[in-house]
């Protein structure tokens, strides 16, 4: 296999906190390869955002990346000076963010916006025609309306000049992702961008990204809490829980036959229309306090196999098959238990 | 999933419901543009019936509506046209001791300088439990019911997790011992296994206290779980009604086809041929002539659509406003 | 599910029981919140003493304030030469103790500070709550009297409107609330219309609550705190504007005695007998920042707007 385009080792994010520290993400390890769509799983508060922002070494103080290495293209994004980071973030790493209407600035137009940040990475000096015959501001409007014809903002001419209120929600996620791709970035990360839009207005954000994603061949993470979003859209996902992995492998393979008890347990509590029940099988309980977890597999308090081994064991990804992942002392000394046999 | 629905006669009933909000132009606006106060038709003619111990899912994108007719139900909102009957008579203030709702946030819909005894127990007073004695005793097997612990009466909103207020939510609605419960929206802040609870919760109170819910929610799969029948809203206006498994089955308008196709699914046969809508739902103040859902339909059928709004007709068991079908 | 349970006259008592608790963790945390803001406590600790000293002015000095005697006119503090321990600040041109009377004219400030933040309150507040929460026509005419009100200065729009009615303490409190409402009404009427679009209101009518329940026991609640430190803040500007009046003849009249009228009474001695007029203006200076630093320390810990999180 080629050499991936993104490689987090073993990376952990903590929060301090007057309860404690809280490990965010503890211990991830993924890797995306050039032109995949990986999917980050998993309820609020298990850490999937941080993965993100750790990436891009967003993390807002007094959280701080504690350990690991954050391969991008070979060099290790957690050794960078800032500037050189600077350089990146935005460039040949863009984010897509849940809220368009608190990202975008409300007083410039969103076709400046989208100018400013081809601007900032000096792509616009690329015009193929010296500067008095080109004009540099045309050139740089005419690869700005270019972008926002393709994220499928419709009459990018007349919108140009348009400021995101007057656009529609889905419209401003458009304008976002135009952001995003203006300096045809090779890593997408998408943190919930369809959340807080309509189905139908999903459907077409989503469209737009799958078509990204094609034609530029760029590496997308997604971030979504909707599993069925998660199986639609990505070749492969990693389920989150309590700031570590517990399964990861193909996405639809994982949904159709997942293994780690977590992931189980969110499939069959989520209404389905092809499955008429009566009831749905609620995992119990809710997601545990991350400050001052006990070591050990944190699912255990909700978990219907949990027995007395799972509290000391430390538990790690055991391969499957065919690529899949979990985290269950179901899996560990390489013995595979079927869950029948095990309970 | 019982079909309740019986004949006999409905337990509420809208008939041709409409809700307009005023939106004031400002006076700088009237004297020097000659602007003149709108009107955001957010409920435009709607008709629809609830029969006793059913559920009925109330699905529509944001802005189509389903909300305001949700409150204009629970009596929070006064219709601007039309009226609601409850057991065939029109109903009046009172109407609260029969309907209650239950709101989407869970953060907002509680008082947070209020504990949980105060928040349980001023729906009890409105029930006409004077006793204090009953009325703890009343407020704490309450707690018990919706799965609360005893030592939680003395808390305040914010020591709760989403999940757990949506629960304190659902007490005060059941406190008043209503008969009709229009929800809206109450498990789509929760997290999926959190919102799992929920729904099984809402579903052994039906049964328990013999409820009849409005059940307004925007994701499908919820109200396919929950719902016996369900009406389908675009722009203040009901596009289609039908049984639930034979509204899933098969949608006749292009709007619920459009819809059904654009959630995602986790099993692969579920999966429905993609339709890409175009653009978004149109602004309620100044709706399309004709067919609201004309302007991003991709089976239109003709000028008609443009121009004058169809008729209802039944076809299959459904109710449906759409040309392709008169 | 049963109906009975193990309740009864012992849940009640319990129930008192646990409301005192609440009552006090709520208290022990204030207190250990403030403790967290030195200067605010500073404040707070300063308020506190001009206000003991109101109340129990006549156990702490034997003088009258009013009635002084010529023979002991401009005696200089103690700490002077020609001072005397009996008058340890001195005493005035009418040869009265100036100790007792800045001790006495704390309680006329902080008696006018006081009614004109009460009475500002229940009038602004119940006005702001009820256009606030009604908005209509009342609201239109309410809105538009308070800018017009704003318009004016306020220490022009008192002395404009003392001149008018005359000089006295009841005069005073009016000339001083006639625009002191303005702040709560603006205050109130933006935090109701806030409040009311919060499903929590919803759910109360749903109930079948009344509107007038609803603003005084769902909405209240949640803005007594900011009413409260706006009243703190309020308070020290009352006390300067009343001593301002006073200062010009147009607040408290002599032989009354009002920090403003005696500052005023020693401006012809100060360059032969400083403390006349110093003395009483540094008591103005004392306690006018002291009850703004506490009310922005208060501020800080009880503002739920300012809480970031």
């Amino acid at each position: 296999m080629a050499e991936p385009l993104l490689e987090l080792r073993n990376l952990t994010t903590v929060f301090p906190m007057r309860r404690g520290a809280v490990n965010a993400v503890s211990g991830v390890n993924l890797r995306v390869q050039p032109g995949e769509i990986l999917g980050i799983v998993g309820e609020s508060g298990c850490g999937k955002s941080s993965v993100l922002l750790s990436i891009l070494r967003l993390i807002r103080q007094p959280g701080h990346i504690a350990a690991g290495n954050i391969f991008f293209k070979g060099r290790d994004l957690r050794r960078l000076p800032q500037k050189k980071m600077r350089a990146i973030r935005g460039n040949e790493i863009s984010m897509i963010f849940q809220d368009p209407l608190s990202t975008l600035n409300p007083v410039f137009p969103v076709g400046e916006q989208i100018r400013e940040a081809m601007r900032l990475h000096g792509i616009a000096n690329a015009s193929p025609l010296p500067w008095p015959l080109a004009g540099r501001r045309s050139h740089e409007k005419q690869r700005v309306l270019d972008v926002m014809a393709e994220v499928g903002i419709p009459a990018p001419e007349a919108r140009y000049r348009a400021y995101p209120h007057e656009f529609s929600g889905g419209m401003q996620q458009r304008a976002l992702i135009a952001i995003a791709l203006v300096c045809e970035p090779t890593l997408l990360l998408a943190d919930e961008p369809t959340t807080a839009l309509d189905v139908t207005i999903q459907a077409q954000i989503m469209e737009v990204m799958r078509r990204v994603n094609r034609e530029h061949g760029a590496g997308i993470i997604l971030v979504t809490h909707n599993l069925g979003l998660a199986a639609e859209f990505c070749d492969n996902i990693a389920v989150m829980y309590a700031g570590r992995i517990v399964e990861r492998g193909p996405a639809q393979q994982v949904v159709d036959n997942p293994q780690h008890p977590y992931t189980r347990g969110l499939l069959a509590c989520l209404p389905q229309i092809s499955r008429q029940r009566s009831r749905i099988d609620p995992i119990p309980g809710e997601v545990p306090d991350l400050a001052g977890l006990p070591p050990g597999c944190a699912f255990i308090p909700r978990c219907s196999l949990a027995r007395d081994a799972c509290n000391s064991v430390d538990l790690r990804l055991r391969s499957l098959q065919a690529n899949q992942y979990a985290r269950c002392i179901l899996y560990e000394d390489g013995v595979r238990y079927t869950v029948e046999e095990f309970s | 999933m019982s079909r309740r629905a019986a004949n006999g006669a409905p337990l509420v009933e809208a008939r041709d419901v409409k809700k307009h909000f005023p939106v004031p132009a400002s006076l700088l606006g009237k004297l020097l543009a000659g602007q003149k106060d709108q009107l955001v038709k957010a409920v435009d003619g709607v008709s629809f019936k609830i029969w006793p111990g059913e559920t009925v899912g109330l699905v529509g994108e944001s802005g189509c509506g389903k909300t305001t007719l949700g409150r204009v139900l629970a009596r929070l909102y006064e219709p601007t046209a039309g009226e609601i009957l409850f057991r065939d008579w029109p109903v009046h203030s009172s109407f609260f001791r029969h309907t209650q709702i239950i709101f989407q946030n869970p953060y907002s819909s509680l008082n947070p300088r209020k504990t949980v005894r105060d928040i349980i127990g001023v729906a009890l007073r409105q029930r006409g439990l004077r006793d204090p004695q009953e009325r703890e005793a009343e407020t704490l097997r309450l707690l018990r019911r919706v799965g609360l612990s005893e030592r939680h009466v003395d808390a305040y909103p914010h020591q709760f997790s989403g999940g757990q207020r949506q629960r304190i939510g659902i007490a005060r609605a059941l406190a008043i011992q209503p008969q009709f419960v229009v929800a809206d929206e109450p498990v789509s802040a929760l997290d999926v296994s959190i919102q799992a609870q929920v729904i099984n919760l809402l579903q052994e109170l039906q049964e328990e206290f013999d409820l009849t819910y409005l059940f307004i929610a925007h994701d499908l799969s919820v109200i396919h779980h929950l719902s016996d029948r369900v009406v389908v809203m675009y722009l203040g206006h009901v596009m289609e009604e039908a049984e639930t498994e034979s509204l899933f089955a098969n949608p006749l308008h292009p709007y619920t086809q459009a819809l059904l196709a654009a959630i995602p699914v986790v099993d692969k046969e579920d999966r429905r041929e993609r339709i890409i809508l175009e653009g978004a739902v149109p602004s309620p103040i100044d709706p399309p002539s004709g067919c609201p859902f004309h302007t991003r339909c991709f089976a239109k059928k003709g000028p008609e659509c443009e121009q004058e709004y169809p008729p209802e007709v039944q076809v299959q068991g459904h109710r449906v406003a759409c040309w392709l079908y008169v | 599910m049963s109906v009975t349970s193990p309740t009864g006259a012992p849940a009640i008592a319990g129930r008192r029981q646990a409301r005192l608790e609440l009552w006090q963790r709520n208290a022990r945390r204030f207190l250990a919140e403030l403790g967290r803001q030195p200067i605010a406590l500073l404040g707070g600790l300063v308020v506190l003493a001009f206000i003991l000293a109101a109340v129990f002015a006549p156990y702490i000095t034997a003088h009258d304030p009013e009635l002084g005697s010529l023979r002991q006119r401009l005696i200089p503090p103690v700490w002077q030469q020609g001072g005397a321990a009996e008058f340890p600040l001195g005493t005035d041109g009418q040869g009265r103790d100036l100790l007792t009377r800045i001790i006495y004219g704390a309680r006329i400030s902080l008696l006018v500070g006081f009614l004109t933040v009460a009475i500002s309150i229940i009038a602004g507040a119940g006005l702001g709550a009820v256009a606030g929460y009604y908005r209509g026509w009342l609201d239109t005419v309410l809105s538009r009297f308070a800018d017009l009100l704003m318009a004016f200065p306020f220490l022009i729009f008192a002395i404009a409107m003392m001149a008018f009615i005359g000089p006295g303490f009841a005069n005073l409190i009016l000339a001083l609330t006639f625009k002191g409402w303005v702040e709560f009404y603006r205050l109130v009427r933006g935090d109701i219309m806030s409040e009311k679009t919060r499903e929590y209101v919803e759910a109360a009518r749903a109930l079948g609550r009344s509107h007038p329940t609803i603003i005084v026991a769902e909405i209240l609640p949640n803005i007594v705190q900011s009413i409260f430190v706006v009243g703190t803040l309020r308070m020290g500007f009352f006390i300067v504007t009343e001593a301002s009046l006073s200062f010009l003849g147009l607040g408290i009249q002599p032989p009354t005695p009002a920090w403003g009228s005696m500052v005023a009474a020693g401006r012809d001695v100060m360059l032969t007998h400083w403390w006349v007029a110093t003395l009483p203006g540094l008591a103005i200076v004392l306690l006018v920042p002291a009850l703004n630093i506490f009310g922005e320390g208060l501020r800080d810990i009880l503002d739920p707007r300012l809480k970031v999180q």
